[in-house]
């Protein structure tokens, strides 16, 4: 009787320790090898986590397969296996494997202040080699220098990204507007389309960045790349005349009710639906929703056909020039430092980043890091255009809550959302932003 | 099986898995959150013990003291409109006509996700478009408040769903304890005289006072750890003027990658909450239990 007991509190033991083990053994199997039957050498097996699930990203995701399998096809000893989460699950599913060390071989990570705690706890291997082999000149210029930390490259950009003012052009043409070219000329096609009781704006602060961009392209047009630049690094302070009045004309702008109504509250995808549903007449957005604008059919032809795109007007007697841009590198992929494979997850990045510059373009319309030449190619005439001006930029201002440390990137965030429902004054703004920089992480 | 059941070792055996389950799920994180918050972390690298700091920031960070005002502001709404609640279910059990339909509407929002039931009100509070704006547009007001937008208006606004999301469950929990009394207490009352009201006030609600003590304590805790409608619908915002301690934990751990310091404000979390549940049974403590039979 009484061993009787003990065995069933063993059985019980083990069947609990299975489901439990169950639960945490997925993506462990790093080298396993699966019925390698007719390869020769080793079969290795190279985990890959992205985010671009077929329901969202259909365009990315058929890059992605397209390029798995050929290379499977041309390294049959290799066999790529796929996580796909969508963008908030995977930022979060990334900082728990982490934390537990299971990072997967190989990743998509985000530049700058997102890469610097994962390089600090040595979770990802530098990828210079890379760099300086084949890929060596590919990229665009700036595009692997935000992965870079005290000199290592720790990630391949994909994408690079420039954030233009999109406007609607039947709008426009009814109200007898023409494309600004300077402030003063913005302000008052601002002041027009609010007179007639168009919301001359879309923009969705609930996210924040969204305002951010306005923020940032304002600080460069009145005080110039290299204050914005300076300020955010630490090396200069917000208080600067020129970011103080940057923050002013925001509030200026505020007040002549340049923004659609509630625009706190809103979210970017509702303030885009405005946009798209011909209720304001300009957005300003990175060119990742290029496809919305050329080629998403979901989207009705009539009002694709209707949507351009201009450059942040100059202001009169600021020290940026009109060729300047916000923007900077999307994700990148980084190869795990302590992955088993990692020779062969190497080769895999390698081998993605140069068929994804090729790819990305004509099948996801996305702009990507990598140099391509588009004279051969067929493609809608706004990507065009955007490509090219993307090609003469003086420079490229990258992202605030991006380069900043996360820490320091919320206080930004919440500080913009505070400029814009004027809950701040444009000291307070310079004050706080100058505090977070100087604490640092 | 009176006789398996009275071995200490059987019991021993059947408690087990469940007992090692909410140790490991619920009680080990308990103490580990407890840990963390005396480290500086960001989740990722090497933890640095740092004794009580973050505990001592907590007390001085007035982002966190305002986010816990509004937690507390909506737990004694949450707790304000029980009556409401104890009343509809009231009516709902004396035999009305359409009790049966009504139940039933009252208890549809509980069906729903906390997600969606935030879409469902986006869309009724969106400035521009929604219902409550084309209606008051409607009745000649031109320029109606951007209700999420507004930093004075957004924590009324949000906590209109909330109260509604749970009206459901209150009012079920009230008609399961209301139709517990006997009928044959109510139809004495009747013929010695008393009126509805008199029966509701001496009769029902005395009687159904131990399941009101539970639902106070439900509803304040529930309040003080309320996170998802707010988190989808407002995201704490703007300002946070409609931060509470739980979006305010998440936003410090996972956004400003302070897990140290996130932990910390779980962990104060959890002590408010056991204190106030202790204060709550307290003061509702009654000697004698009223009994019928």
């Amino acid at each position: 009787m009484f061993k009787k007991k003990w065995t069933m509190l063993l059985l019980t033991s083990l069947c609990l320790a299975l489901v439990l083990g169950g639960c945490g053994s997925k993506g462990n199997n790093g080298g396993a090898s699966q019925g390698g039957g007719e390869a020769k050498g080793d079969q290795v097996t190279v985990t890959f986590m992205h985010l671009w699930p077929e329901g969202v990203s259909a365009g990315q995701n058929k890059i992605v397969n397209q390029i798995i399998t050929e290379y499977q096809n041309e390294n049959p000893n290799v066999k790529i296996k796929q996580e796909v989460l969508d963008n908030e699950q995977y930022k979060n599913k990334l900082k728990v494997l982490s934390a537990s060390n299971e990072l997967p071989d190989v990743g998509v990570t985000w530049a700058a202040g997102f890469l610097q705690p994962y390089v600090e706890g040595n979770l990802f291997a530098p990828v210079d080699d890379l760099l300086n082999g084949e890929l060596n000149g590919k990229f665009v210029a700036g595009t692997t220098e935000a992965y870079n930390i005290d000199g290592k490259t720790y990630a391949l950009p994909l994408e690079f990204n420039i954030a233009p003012v999109y406007y609607n052009k039947a709008i426009f043409a009814k109200y007898n507007l023409e494309v600004p070219q300077t402030y003063e000329q913005f302000k008052q096609v601002v002041k027009t389309l609010s007179d007639n009781g168009v919301a001359p704006i879309a923009l969705g602060n609930k996210d924040r960045w969204t305002g951010s961009l306005w923020y940032m392209y304002m600080a460069d047009r009145i005080a110039g790349q290299q204050t914005l630049a300076n300020a955010i690094s630490g090396s200069a302070s917000f208080k600067d005349e020129g970011l103080i009045k940057a923050a002013t004309e925001v509030q200026a702008l505020v007040d002549s009710n340049a923004f659609v109504k509630g625009f706190n509250g809103l979210s970017n995808e509702e303030a885009k639906s405005e946009f798209l549903n011909d209720k304001a007449a300009m957005y300003m957005m990175g060119s990742w929703d290029l496809p919305n604008f050329t080629t998403n059919e979901e989207i009705p032809q009539e009002f694709r056909n209707n949507v351009g795109f201009f450059k942040f007007p100059t202001v009169e007697g600021g020290k940026g020039d009109i060729n300047s841009w916000v923007g900077g590198p999307g994700v990148g992929l980084f190869v795990g430092e302590n992955s088993k494979v990692k020779d062969e997850a190497k080769k895999f990045v390698e081998y993605f980043v140069t068929k994804w510059g090729e790819q990305s373009v004509t099948g996801a319309g996305v702009i990507p890091a990598t140099k391509v030449d588009t004279s051969n190619l067929e493609l809608p005439q706004l990507y065009i255009d955007l490509f090219n001006e993307m090609n003469q930029a003086s420079s490229i201002t990258l992202f605030a809550d991006v380069q900043m440390p996360a820490n320091a990137a919320e206080t930004h965030l919440n500080m913009i959302q505070a400029l814009f429902g004027k809950a701040v004054t444009p000291e307070k703004f310079s004050e706080e932003h100058d505090a977070a920089i100087a604490r640092g992480q | 099986m009176d006789k398996v059941l009275s071995n200490k070792k059987i019991i021993a055996l059947y408690v087990l898995p469940s007992l090692l389950l909410i140790l490991g799920v619920v009680y080990i994180p308990i103490i580990l959150t407890g840990y963390y918050g005396l480290n500086k972390w960001n989740g990722i690298s090497a933890m640095s013990y740092i004794g009580f700091e973050n505990y001592l920031a907590l007390a001085k960070d007035s982002a966190f003291w305002s986010s816990a005002w509004h937690s507390l502001l909506l737990a004694l709404f949450s707790t304000l409109s029980l009556v409401i609640y104890l009343a509809v279910a009231m009516v709902l059990a004396t035999r009305i006509k359409g009790a049966n339909l009504f139940r039933k509407i009252y208890l549809i929002p509980m069906l729903l996700s906390s997600v969606a039931i935030a879409q469902l009100w986006l869309k009724i509070y969106h400035p521009t478009n929604g219902i409550v704006n084309s209606f008051l547009q409607s009745i000649g007001i031109a320029n109606p408040p951007a209700w999420l937008a507004d930093t004075s208006l957004v924590l009324p606004a949000l906590f209109i769903p909330i109260l509604w999301q749970y009206a459901g469950f209150y009012i079920l929990i009230y008609y399961a304890a209301l139709k517990n009394i006997p009928a044959s207490l109510e139809e004495a009352a009747k013929i010695d005289g008393a009126n509805a009201l008199q029966i509701a006030w001496k009769i029902k609600l005395p009687l159904a006072m131990e399941v009101i003590k539970v639902t106070i304590v439900l509803a304040v805790v529930g309040s003080l750890k309320y996170f998802d409608l707010i988190y989808v619908m407002t995201d704490g915002g703007p300002n946070g003027a409609s931060e509470v301690m739980a979006s305010y934990m998440y936003r410090v751990a996972f956004r400003a990658h302070d897990f140290g310091y996130g932990s910390a404000i779980g962990f104060f979390l959890l002590v408010i909450c056991l204190i106030i549940t202790w204060i709550i049974r307290k003061l509702t403590a009654t000697k004698d239990t009223i009994q019928y039979s």
